[in-house]
């Protein structure tokens, strides 16, 4: 392999890797950093499984090239929880149902997440309008907008 | 021990409540292992060369390049695959690896194994295979018509009378029915005939096939694959490449949805192959372009349906002729279609006929109650045609001819107890059937059928010292059995739910389980969990007989601890589980159940749903705005997974109806294998799915369950296309009801 | 006993909708079948179910038949 380093802070952490110029973020962050919660459901930017955060930017990282994130944060749905506890999106999927298989799960809590970042009392449609890059099969979305709308109470509760 | 299967209609304490999954935590903090998760030391990359033609003689295949490029470990092609089956897998080991020729885009016709994925790509550009290029046939009419290309030469049509002498494409007919048709018809005020079509669509499950495969010399080898029958997959794996079953452990992943596609080997026996050549383990993994040429989709179908009725709504006589392509292999996909067609009705006069039709695409795979959802599409839809020309409410000729107790199915047998005219009732009485419907919106409704099955099923229940319970499932959790699973040993044990803990067992660890299909999950598993609890029941009873030095038929074990009963034993406390557990080396060592039972009398499962289009008559564009599915569910273990049952399968039925196509180009060839041009419902395409769950008890399972997951996807396909049809106009008779499709229409009945 | 037949099972049977065979079991059903229709061995190799009085049985051979009970065959059943 002719290999690149890339150095990157992943969920808070320094990490360093090498990787081929050629290959994708997805590959570099499952294969050599071992975070396998990135999900590879298409490696065409079509079903957001493989959804993460660079330098706070929701992207696909099947989109993005390993070596593209020299410099740069990540956060992946590793990095949701604190030691203490689960973030309340995680929480409020487990309450609601809101995963079958749960291969879609991780993108769509990174997806949420950059969503109530961004805005804290989402509508429905602005949830659906967020997510929809994200595909589920399992579940029509019903269950996952409302552990969203849920997660989005608590973390308000939570602010006051 | 022999369990009696039969309903017994208990009270129950912690069935039916809302717990949180057990693996919960570890699937939303992306712990969880799915197919692609694994690693081994030393894991080599497997890649698959596949057919760029429709259909082709394989002249010859070099590998000569590919097996010298540093780096590359094992090449496979058929020619390292014999039949070790004498025929009976031939078809399964034609489909993994094409022999003499490929039969459909995409068909694989080598593999690779190498250190890493740019050696195995660039092996893949190495080898070179020279084709013959056939002519191909991918749509099922063409198919049918004299003188088509022949996709399997030696097929000749089973089900005819005299046996066919020449090939054809049609590998089988089959009628089902009763009565007699010609009378039923003459007895009709108004017969309407129709034909109909539907697409080819695929599971769409958003994991790709995925496997980490590992043989060593001595012939013992290990599989870490998602799947829904790992049983199944050790089976089939073995007998492929001549393993014996013990040798061959099979693990679960976590699976990424099936739906019916992940019941069969793909790429899994190869793997192994390529694992046993290279004698290293290899990972493989397929593509989502993958997914969609050589996984196992649908049928595309065409049918013509035919039904009388009287001005009063009596349903005279009913008569279906429904072709269904099953990809470059025979199964009973046809024969599966006629037999549900007109399930939900009871019908005097009824005649269904299925073709089975070889193509030049994949071989189908199951897909959510397989076949019924295409036929449901066709006879729904004309009983709206029906209902508009005797000036009848389509709810009220449902429930007019709506199967019972005692009816005559239209497959052969007679029904016992069934949901069919719950469910219509429900729907009639339903909110959602008495708002206002807006401008260019519609509405329609339609009923489903599905038969359910159960297996071969094996669970085992251990007690560990401190109380808590592991439950091994044979079963795959594809969407919340374990927390359904731990609930019903809950119940039986009389225990809380937290204190069961439920895993999936190996292969090795458990006797076979047949593959997790036709909604059996919950029903079979469910069932041997019952008995596994109860046989672990008589021995806490017998444990605790000897701590209290007492003959065992003086105790009774009532919520979750062993009571002593009689006068003489007044003064003795209960024991608990967690008690007796504690002192189990002393009273005989570890405390265990087991249970292995065939589950049959999976009762049949009906649904009716109701849903609200608005169709843009510029666009063509269809919005769903409300959807209701009301579906009998037996009993609901785990109402939050039941209702995610109802809804999943509904949103999949959508896609179905609107959006969803397999398109194929003049060459034979698939255009669209992508999530990009194959587009499945995401979140803003639709509205929140609401959900009514009745609970008519199966009377041939303890706590009265019916399978739950496949029904759902059966009625949406003629709802949709009624509620379309009623908000733009024109009638709907292809599948998907897509933008162009529905202009067309429109334009089509202005002229 | 009458054991009614579907699909393409019927022409195995020589086209016959209906036939008459004594079986306690399915076991003994099937055994019987085969002997009295060597056809049938096309549509045993996919499967065949059996459905007595309604309840269909996909891999009880050893399963009793009581006597007076509607039997039919039919294909085995696949499922996603
Ligand atoms: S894997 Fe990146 S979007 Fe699907
Ligand atoms: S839960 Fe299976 S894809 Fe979303």
């Amino acid at each position: 392999m002719t290999g690149v380093l890339v150095d990157t802070t992943v969920n808070g952490d320094a990490v360093q890797f090498a990787c081929p110029t050629d290959e994708t973020l997805l590959d570099s962050l499952r294969d050599r950093v071992g975070l396998t919660g990135v999900k590879e459901g298409c490696g065409t930017g079509d079903c957001g499984a493989c959804s993460i955060t660079l330098d706070g930017q929701l992207v696909c990282s099947c989109l993005v090239l390993g070596v593209e994130a020299n410099g740069s944060e990540i956060g992946t749905v590793e990095g949701l929880a604190d030691s203490e506890s689960l973030h309340p999106l995680q929480e409020q999927f487990i309450n609601h149902a809101a995963l079958q298989c749960g291969i879609c799960t991780p993108g769509f809590l990174v997806a949420a997440k950059a969503l109530l970042d961004k805005n804290k009392d989402p509508s429905e449609e602005q949830i659906r309008y967020a997510l929809a890059g994200n595909l589920c099969r399992c579940t029509g979305y019903d269950k996952i907008v409302r552990a969203v709308q849920a997660a989005a109470k608590d973390l308000r509760k939570k602010k006051k | 021990m022999t369990h009696d299967q039969s309903f017994t209609n208990q009270k129950f304490k912690v069935v039916g409540t809302r717990v949180n999954r057990p693996d919960g935590v570890d699937k939303v903090t992306g712990r969880a292992k799915y197919g692609a998760d694994a690693t081994a030391p030393g894991q080599l990359v497997g890649l698959f060369l596949r057919s760029p033609h429709a259909h082709a003689r394989i002249k010859k295949i070099d590998t000569s390049k590919a097996e010298k490029l540093k780096g590359v470990k094992a090449v496979i092609t058929s020619a390292d695959l014999p039949d070790h089956t004498n025929g009976a897998l031939l078809d399964k080991l034609t489909n993994c690896m094409a022999r003499d020729r490929v039969l459909y885009d995409g068909h694989a016709v080598a593999a690779v194994a190498a250190i890493d994925r740019q050696t195995a790509k660039k092996a893949l550009k190495l080898i070179k295979v020279s084709y013959e290029v056939l002519p191909h046939v991918t749509d099922v009419d063409e198919a049918m018509k004299p003188g088509a290309p022949i996709v399997q030469p030696g097929t000749k049509t089973r089900g005819v009378d005299p046996k066919p002498t020449k090939d054809s494409n049609v590998a089988g007919v089959s009628t089902f029915g009763h009565g007699d048709l010609d009378a039923g018809f003459k007895e009709a005020d108004v017969i309407i005939e129709k034909s109909y079509k539907t697409e080819q669509t695929h599971q769409g499950y958003i994991e790709p096939h995925a496997c980490l495969a590992s043989v060593g010399p001595d012939g013992s080898g290990e599989l870490w694959v998602t799947t829904q029958g790992h049983y199944t997959y050790r089976t089939d794996c073995a007998a492929l490449l001549g393993m014996d079953l013990a040798k061959l452990k099979v693990t679960s992943s976590e699976i990424g949805g099936g739906f019916g596609g992940k019941t069969h080997v793909w790429i899994e026996p190869i793997a192994l192959a390529l694992s046993r050549k290279a004698n290293r383990p290899v990972k493989a993994v397929m593509t989502r372009e993958e997914v969609f040429k050589a996984s196992g989709p649908t049928c595309s179908t065409s049918m013509d349906i035919k039904i009388g009725v009287k001005k009063d709504g009596t349903i005279t006589a009913g008569s279906a002729h429904i072709r269904y392509q099953d990809g470059a292999f025979p199964f009973i996909w046809g024969q599966l279609g006629a037999m549900t067609a007109f399930a939900c009705y009871d019908l005097k006069n009824v005649q269904a006929v299925g073709y089975d039709v070889l193509v030049n695409r994949p071989k189908v795979a199951a897909y959510r109650a397989p076949s019924a959802p295409m036929a449901a599409f066709g006879v729904e839809s004309t009983m709206d045609l029906l209902a508009e020309a005797i000036g009848m409410d389509p709810v009220e000729l449902r429930i007019k001819n709506a199967a019972k107790e005692g009816t005559k199915a239209s497959y052969g047998p007679t029904y016992g107890p069934i949901g069919i005219g719950p469910t219509l009732e429900a729907a009639k009485n339903h909110p959602h059937m008495k708002t206002k419907l807006k401008k260019n919106q519609g509405r329609g409704m339609a009923c489903g059928f599905w038969f359910n099955f159960g297996g071969q099923t094996c669970t085992d229940i251990n007690i560990g010292s401190d109380g808590t319970v592991n439950l091994s499932l044979g079963t795959v959790d594809v969407g919340g059995s374990r927390a359904s699973m731990s609930l019903i040993c809950a119940e039986e044990l009389g225990i809380p739910y937290e204190q069961v803990k439920a895993n999936v067992a190996d292969t090795s660890s458990l006797g076979h389980n047949d593959t997790t299909e036709g909604s059996r999950g919950t029903f079979s598993s469910g069932m041997a969990t019952i008995f596994a609890a109860r046989e672990a029941i008589e021995e806490l009873k017998n444990r605790a007989a000897q701590m209290w030095d007492i003959p065992v038929e003086e105790i009774e074990w009532i919520d979750g601890e062993a009571r002593a009963v009689g006068q003489q034993h007044d003064n003795l406390p209960p024991l608990t589980l967690k008690e007796i557990a504690a002192k189990a080396a002393g009273t005989g060592g570890p405390i265990a159940g087991h249970n292995e039972v065939v589950a049959d009398g999976a009762g049949v499962s009906f649904a009716s749903h109701i849903c609200d289009v608005e169709v843009d008559p510029e666009t063509g564009g269809t919005k769903v705005v409300r959807y209701t599915v009301i579906q009998d569910a037996g009993k609901a273990i785990h109402p939050d997974y039941v209702e995610g049952q109802f809804q999943g399968g509904a949103a999949q039925g959508i896609g179905w109806a609107l959006n969803e196509e397999y398109i194929y180009g003049e060459d034979g060839t698939l255009q669209n294998a992508g999530f990009l041009d194959y587009r499945i419902p995401v979140c803003s395409d639709l509205p929140f799915i609401d959900t009514q769950i009745l609970e008519i008890p199966n009377p041939n399972h303890p706590y009265g369950i019916r399978g739950v997951g496949e029904t759902s996807i059966v009625p949406p396909l003629a709802a949709i296309g009624n509620a379309v049809s009623n908000a733009a106009g024109v009638r709907m008779t292809h599948v998907p009801m897509s933008p162009p499709r529905i202009l067309k229409a429109i334009e089509d009945a202005g002229a | 006993m009458q054991v009614s037949l579907t699909g393409g099972l019927r022409s195995a049977a020589n086209g016959a909708e209906t036939i008459d065979i004594e079986a306690e079991t399915i076991r003994e059903l099937m055994n019987k079948l085969l002997e009295a229709y060597p056809d049938m061995q096309d549509h045993m190799d996919p499967g065949i179910a059996v459905s007595i009085d309604g309840e269909i049985y996909r891999d009880s051979p050893a399963k009793k038949i009581p006597p007076n009970s509607e039997v039919f065959l039919l294909p085995r059943l696949q499922g996603g």
